[in-house]
């Protein structure tokens, strides 16, 4: 048989990797390139688009060349991508008309009630499945055009398109195709969760002219083909990055859940094709859908601060030189020495739901010396991801039994044991951690046929490493009392008397009520 | 103001000697060269050769600067962020050959395991990142002691301890196995460690092309040897691809 292969392009929130696998699943090449991050005030987070593209279109032939593959081996490309990031670029020139505005990026935080025209936050996460927060585009879509007259006068004229990462990218492979997937869609606020279509109604409470759109296409079916980067490549996917993890980790059927530790860390259920609500704020939004197929959904509970968290300890404390000696500098130390932090750098989410929660440290004493605080970062993580899945089982009405793992921050064997430890179950890293892309890969295969079903994929999977809890009863209960206690200090803090948030501009010290 | 130290002073001439010369040079050469009495000069050099600034060719005994004088100006590579560049390779090695991989670096007088990826089948298995194997009786360390002058002295301070009665340890017969593991890339252990278990391995270098850690496969003496319990070329094979991959992750053979 002719040899051939796919190709994945996961464009994140800090990289862009460009990805070629083989039949049996295997990376056989992948080029990578970080991009810039702007932080133009405290709380705004942006990309340059342009330059997003323009690392993409050279990554793509690097990929092929570094495995000395030809275009015409490769038999499809998957998008994934950083979800909720906003592009708004001008339809003739392709030029976007400012920087992209980062799915971290709390601008809208404090205005949301006005930036939905005061629309009722549960009619809205009924509509939607998502709660009412700074993440989804739509919104943030809307602070853009009414930051700038001439931009929503062109907005409404017909001259600018919308677009997260994966519509402005393969606006861009293609050369015009405006087109975006039911899983990038789902996350806008714009999109209503039955339907899979734009709503009107919601399109109208964030003043969004229809125009700016794209087309909602099926996540796994192709769209177009290729003219730029490597031309001739059938795109048969687009998919949210973690979707596309959740498919990478073959959680195809309801019950199945995986948890990404990236930048943030994501665990998602896969319900199947049911719409299920969660009763502590969790996100409902789609697992997937295929040309001719019912869609499937998900339950997706997130913790904003953990590969975010050990950078933070990079750049801003300068603690370590790299994040992997993130565990190295842990490692120096037995045990947290009473040490326990609540990375709230933005309030707490689910399935707390506290916006002015503020990040604390607690239990500092001469003892404390900066491997402990290192510990205390990595628990932190692990207790989130604690609290979110306790949420998530409650909503599910079961126990799990294992918890799936990957993302770049499986590589941290302390990390994964923390979480082995508080949650009590065994942790499970497949043989390929990078399973976003792994997902797009499969999603793009799956759409030509270059695999004939998900039967044929789940046999890829293998377990890699498994952490079990070495930690007695008595312990981990004492360490979640104390992470519930700090918890509850971080809330506090952030609703004493007088807090300020030093946030973006405008926060807390406009008079405005803040907006829960 | 203390005075000046004289053999600090000394070593510190002969290492500009060293570092000037295109070639291995004699002691003769550095002796006359700095005014020194021979017998000084190699009182200095042999200190220097045994803290690894100065390597002396065994047959010819002519003197050069030492690897571990390089080594000084770049950071050890730490262990996590060594595992962090290599678990995509490792993942990939081990679905390729249906074995468990493992990468190690030196540490202390051994190899220790960064890095542990299952063999993808359904047996139960237990990390084991963190074990330290031997140099001598190991593919991983028998790739270290091949390419790294400090995992070779090492090895002997501590000296050739057996594991199994196959275990290498004698000398001559070790150089002769480092010797073929330099001439073809890679390294095997057949029941060298532990009865039932084999494993191969491959160098992983740095920027500079310096060998810092191993990645190689472990499994049952069939899986990777044939009959006459000769290690498997296509093992072997993948197990050099990896290393490779993993060496260009870390800024080997590329554009600086």
């Amino acid at each position: 048989m002719k040899r051939s292969f796919v190709a994945a392009i996961d464009q994140g929130t800090t990289s862009t990797r460009c990805l070629l696998f083989d039949r049996s699943g295997r990376m056989v090449s992948v080029a990578q390139r970080p991009h810039q991050q702007h932080y133009p005030r405290p709380g705004w987070v942006e990309h340059d688009a342009a330059e997003i593209w323009q690392i993409t279109r050279e990554l793509l032939p690097q990929a092929l060349e570094d495995a000395a593959v030809d275009a015409s081996e490769v038999v499809s490309l998957g998008v994934t991508n950083q979800r909720e990031t906003t592009v708004v670029w001008d339809r003739a020139t392709g030029a976007p008309v400012g920087p992209a505005i980062v799915w971290q990026d709390v601008r809208t935080a404090d205005r949301l009630a006005e930036l939905t025209d005061h629309a009722d936050p549960d009619w809205l996460a009924e509509r939607t499945g998502l709660p009412l927060s700074s993440y989804p585009s739509g919104p943030t879509l809307r602070w853009l055009l009414d930051s700038d007259p001439g931009l929503r006068e062109r907005a409404e004229a017909g001259e600018l398109l919308f677009g997260t990462m994966d519509t402005w990218l393969v606006w861009n492979l293609t050369g015009g195709l405006h087109v975006t997937d039911v899983t990038n869609a789902s996350r806008t606020l714009l999109m209503d969760l039955r339907t899979l279509a734009w709503d009107p109604e919601l399109l109208a409470c964030m003043r969004i002219p229809a125009s700016m759109l794209p087309e909602i296409r099926p996540s796994i079916g192709v769209v177009g083909t290729t003219r730029h980067g490597v031309p001739g490549i059938p795109i048969g996917a687009l998919v949210g990055d973690q979707q596309a993890s959740l498919l990478g980790q073959t959680a195809f059927d309801k019950g199945e859940a995986k948890c990404t530790f990236g930048t943030g860390s994501f665990l998602l259920l896969n319900t199947g094709t049911e719409v299920v609500r969660s009763s502590s704020g969790l996100i409902t939004t789609l697992a997937a859908s295929a040309e001719g197929e019912p869609a499937t959904y998900a339950l997706e509970g997130s913790v904003a601060a953990a590969g975010s968290l050990v950078e933070w300890c990079r750049t801003s404390l300068g603690l370590i030189r790299t994040a992997p000696e993130i565990e190295t500098l842990a490692a120096t130390v037995e045990d947290n020495g009473g040490c326990v932090i609540v990375p709230a750098f933005s309030g707490l989410y689910a399935p707390h739901w506290e916006p002015d929660a503020q990040g604390t440290v607690l239990g500092l004493t001469s003892y404390i010396e900066k491997g402990h605080l290192a510990r205390a970062v990595l628990e932190a993580v692990a207790w989130q991801t604690r609290d979110v899945v306790d949420a998530m089982t409650k909503d599910a009405g079961a126990a799990m039994a294992f918890l799936a793992v990957d993302g770049g921050m499986t590589a941290n064997n302390l990390l994964m044991q923390t979480v082995a430890d508080v949650l009590d179950v065994p942790v499970i890293r497949p043989m390929m951690a990078e399973s976003v892309s792994l997902g797009a890969a499969y999603a793009a295969g799956l759409a030509v046929g270059y695999w004939p079903d998900r039967s044929v994929l789940r046999s890829h999977w293998h377990r890699a490493a498994e952490w079990r809890s070495q930690v007695g009863a008595a312990a981990r209960d004492e360490a979640h009392a104390a992470w519930r206690d700090a918890v509850a200090l971080s809330i506090a803090w952030g609703h004493r008397q007088g807090a300020r948030r030093h946030g973006p501009p405008g926060v807390a010290d406009d008079g405005r009520a803040p907006i829960h | 103001m203390p005075g000046r130290v004289q053999s600090v002073e000394r070593a510190a001439a002969i290492l500009q000697v060293l570092a000037s010369e295109a070639q291995p040079t004699p002691l003769h050469h550095l002796a006359s060269a700095l005014g020194l009495a021979k017998g000084t000069a190699h009182g200095l050099l042999q200190t220097l050769k045994d803290v690894g600034f100065v390597d002396q060719d065994e047959e010819s005994g002519l003197y050069a600067v030492g690897v571990g004088l390089l080594q000084l100006a770049a950071p050890a590579l730490d262990h996590n962020e060594l595992r962090s560049r290599a678990i995509n390779w490792a993942d990939a090695l081990a679905s390729r050959t249906h074995l468990a991989v493992h990468v190690g670096t030196l540490e202390g007088a051994g190899v220790v395991v960064v890095h542990h990826v299952f063999r993808p089948d359904s047996r139960p298995q237990t990390l084991v990142t963190g074990t330290s194997f031997p140099l001598h009786a190991s593919a991983l360390g028998k790739v270290l002691l091949a390419h790294d002058p400090r995992a070779m002295r090492a090895a002997m301070a501590s000296g050739l301890e057996s594991h199994t009665y196959r275990t290498v340890v004698d000398w001559p017969a070790l150089q002769r196995q480092l010797a073929d593991v330099r001439d073809v890339g890679w390294a095997a252990d057949v029941e060298e460690r532990e009865p039932g278990v084999a494993a191969l391995a491959a160098p992983v270098r740095d920027r500079s092309g310096y060998v810092v850690a191993a990645i190689g496969v472990e499994g049952a003496p069939d899986e990777l040897c044939d009959a006459r319990s000769r290690p498997l070329v296509s093992v072997a094979g993948h197990v050099t691809d990896a290393a490779r991959a993993v060496s260009r992750e870390l800024g080997h053979g590329r554009r600086p």
